[in-house]
């Protein structure tokens, strides 16, 4: 059976905030999805709603994943569940060595019922596999030995981000904005990496504004996201008529949805904004 | 327990008693003397007082200490922390004040050094202990505690180390207390000029909630270009009043990096100087406190710089867990003369739970014109955010702040170049991270 997270009539709000107002999504194992949309639509919310962040509530709807409901899940028990997402902006854990991270998520992951405190994947099993990753990703070994995060360029995180995608092989991973802040080279080589990790192992669920991504991760499934909504869904030709065009002929098509949008945007100041 | 119709405290009678027992060279006995007035001409600290303001020993009886301590039951003694694994060049080992074994490597008697339990080398070498013990080093005349420390004394831990000799193996000495125990033992550590050494000192109770009474002293005296790394993990159970008195006196070039480790007691108040007489000496600090439960722990260090040229860096770093409590009172002195000093100081604060509280007090006096001096600190929850992206990675959020804490602390870790010790702190703390409310 194919693995498949169903996400039915998702409402989200953050604090009083409704952000996300009936998203109905569903992903197979080895689809590539893309998610578009203009600023302040939702996009990130629906990332963060799916690995559980506590400042997102979900008020109504549901995540399933292979019949598994995944809302009554914390969210380390969804990243073991198979859940994965790269952060648009990734966090810094000063001290903490990434390869001391990547040894502990792994193992984790890798043993979904693996107890605090048990061992750890063997340290010299687990750098000869983190070595011919980062080989494979063209990431310089020494990464490995800085603190996860912490004084990375933009362009550090990201691919720092590519590479946990790459150790923790996840069922289905978001990428948000995984390719925003990087140069041409760098989105090149980040495009390639993920769909050589992606390809027909995982399903793919690409955030993003650009079409560099998309052109190595040809997207079964394109979805504009507006207001909150997911108002259309095509093929890769909708990708690439966004790219073109831009959202007007959406909005136009959409009024209510715009203008939720347009005052969802305005919000988006907020720290917690969508 | 007061069976026999002994009363128990630092009275009069007992002084007497605990001379008497004692047959100590009359310089010494004249000294306790002394030391002993002092003592009871101090009246307790109040907190009026600026180093006591925040530090409240109300509940603090010395008359209801078990002194003098009675011979101890024979108890199972808890494991040392910092020596597993790692070849010594010496140790010894008190239980309540007294010494239970203590071993000194014969190839380094053959070089002249000494080392052993200070109350019998000040016999087997009066002279030498004559001329350092409390005379270069801690004030006995300090505060009320100081007094009653230089007064009973009982047992200690004494280094000398001869010009030049380098010791490649670290000492170590463990001081244990059993539940309601006093100790009141001292370190004198002194290292003649080109002298490099070790020295490893931790305390530890019987049991984790286990009472007692330690009011101690450390005495580090450092000749010209000599080395010493020192380190003192402070472990007592959870009821255990401690207070002590640490100074360390650096001569030119002399270098001292001194790691400490603040992670029992019910309260401490530590007084730690550091003082830089010669040119070219440098001291690092690296503190390291993991605070939980009721517990307070009260550091008050003084990098005082006499002489030109010196460097002082002290880094303090806390975590606090519970309802607990720091304080940190931290001045960098620089006299006139001090040109060309570089002194650092920071002490960096971890909260754990919302009813923990941390006070950083930094200060500077500063006398010199041509100095650089810098200070700071930072008192901060765990973001949850940090804690949510390593969630996202399958850790548990137990987990995540444990490593998170951890982290918090690698950077003062970094720092102590033994590795015993820096397994050792980053055990101890990781074990006491719990859930974070």
């Amino acid at each position: 059976m194919t693995d498949t997270l169903t996400i039915r009539n998702l409402h989200v709000s953050v604090g009083d905030t409704p952000i996300l107002k009936g998203v109905d999504l569903e992903l197979k194992r080895g689809e590539t999805h893309a998610l578009m949309g203009p600023n302040g639509c939702g996009k990130s919310t629906l990332g963060m709603a799916l690995m559980g962040h506590p400042n997102y509530e979900v008020t109504a709807g549901e995540i399933v994943l292979n019949g598994t409901n995944v809302l009554e899940m914390r969210p380390d028990e969804r990243a073991r569940a198979g859940l994965f997402m790269a952060f648009q902006r990734p966090v810094a854990i000063p001290g903490v060595k990434l390869a001391d991270f990547l040894r502990h998520a792994t193992t984790n992951v890798r043993r979904p019922d693996r107890k605090e405190g048990e061992d750890l994947i063997p340290m010299r099993e687990f750098r000869q596999e983190l070595k011919s990753k980062m080989q494979q990703l063209k990431i310089d070994p020494e990464f490995a030995r800085r603190y996860v995060n912490d004084g990375f360029s933009g362009g550090e995180m990201k691919r720092a981000e590519i590479l946990q995608l790459a150790m923790l092989e996840p069922k289905f991973a978001i990428l948000d904005e995984t390719d925003s802040g990087l140069d041409a080279d760098a989105v090149l080589l980040a495009s390639q990496s993920i769909a050589e990790i992606g390809r027909k192992q995982i399903g793919l669920l690409i955030i993003t504004h650009h079409d560099k991504l998309l052109e190595h991760n040809r997207p079964d499934y394109t979805h504009v996201m507006l207001g909150g909504r997911i108002v259309e869904t095509g093929g890769i030709e909708l990708a690439q008529e966004l790219h073109a065009r831009g959202y007007d002929r959406i909005r136009q098509t959409y009024p209510e949805a715009a203008a939720d949008n347009s005052a969802m945007a305005k919000g988006e100041a907020l720290p917690l904004g969508a | 327990m007061v069976a026999s119709g002994v009363q128990t405290g630092f009275s009069q009678e007992n002084f007497a008693a605990f001379l008497l027992e004692r047959s100590e060279p009359n310089w010494l006995t004249d000294l306790r003397r002394d030391f002993w007035e002092e003592f009871q001409r101090r009246s307790m600290p109040t907190r009026a007082q600026e180093e006591w303001m925040r530090t409240d020993i109300r509940l603090l009886h010395l008359g209801q200490q078990e002194w003098p301590t009675t011979s101890v039951a024979q108890t199972e003694l808890p494991s040392a922390a910092l020596s597993t694994g790692v070849e010594l060049a010496g140790q010894t080992v008190t239980l309540n004040g007294r010494t239970q074994s203590h071993a000194l490597v014969a190839r380094w008697r053959e070089q002249g050094v000494i080392f052993g339990p200070l109350e019998s080398i000040v016999q087997e070498h009066p002279e030498l202990v004559r001329k350092y013990l409390l005379n270069r080093a801690v004030d006995p005349r300090y505060d009320k505690f100081s007094a009653l420390h230089a007064a009973c004394w009982g047992c200690g831990t004494i280094l000398f180390v001869p010009r030049h000799v380098c010791i490649d193996a670290p000492f170590h000495t463990m001081s244990i207390l059993s539940d309601g125990g006093v100790d009141l033992g001292h370190t004198l550590i002194v290292l003649e000029d080109g002298a490099e050494a070790s020295v490893l000192v931790e305390t530890a109770s019987c049991q984790p909630h286990d009472k007692g009474f330690h009011c101690g002293a450390t005495e580090i005296i450092q000749g010209a270009g000599s080395r010493l790394r020192f380190v003192g993990l402070q472990d007592w159970g959870s009821g255990v009043w401690h207070l002590a008195h640490q100074k360390a006196v650096l001569s030119k070039d002399a270098s001292l990096q001194w790691t400490i480790g603040a992670l029992g007691a019910r309260l401490a108040k530590v007084n730690q100087h550091v003082e830089l007489v010669g040119p070219g000496a440098e001291c690092q600090v690296n503190g390291v406190m993991f605070t939980e439960g009721k517990q307070h722990l009260s550091y008050h260090t003084l990098q005082h710089h006499m002489a030109p040229s010196c460097r002082s860096d002290f880094l303090y770093k806390a975590a606090l867990q519970d309802t607990s409590r720091t304080v940190w009172r931290g001045m960098i002195k620089v006299d006139q003369g001090a040109q060309k000093t570089d002194g650092y100081q920071r002490n960096d604060n971890l909260l754990l739970s919302a009813k923990a509280r941390a006070d950083a007090i930094p200060g500077l006096e500063i006398e010199a014109d041509d100095v650089r001096c810098t200070h700071g600190s930072t008192t901060g929850r765990v973001d949850e955010e940090p804690i949510f992206y390593a969630c996202c990675r399958g850790f548990t959020r137990k987990e995540a702040i444990r490593m998170i804490v951890t982290g918090f602390f690698q950077q003062v870790f970094d720092r102590i170049t033994i590795d015993s010790v820096r397994d050792a702190l980053g055990r101890s703390i990781a074990r006491r991270v719990r859930e974070y409310e």
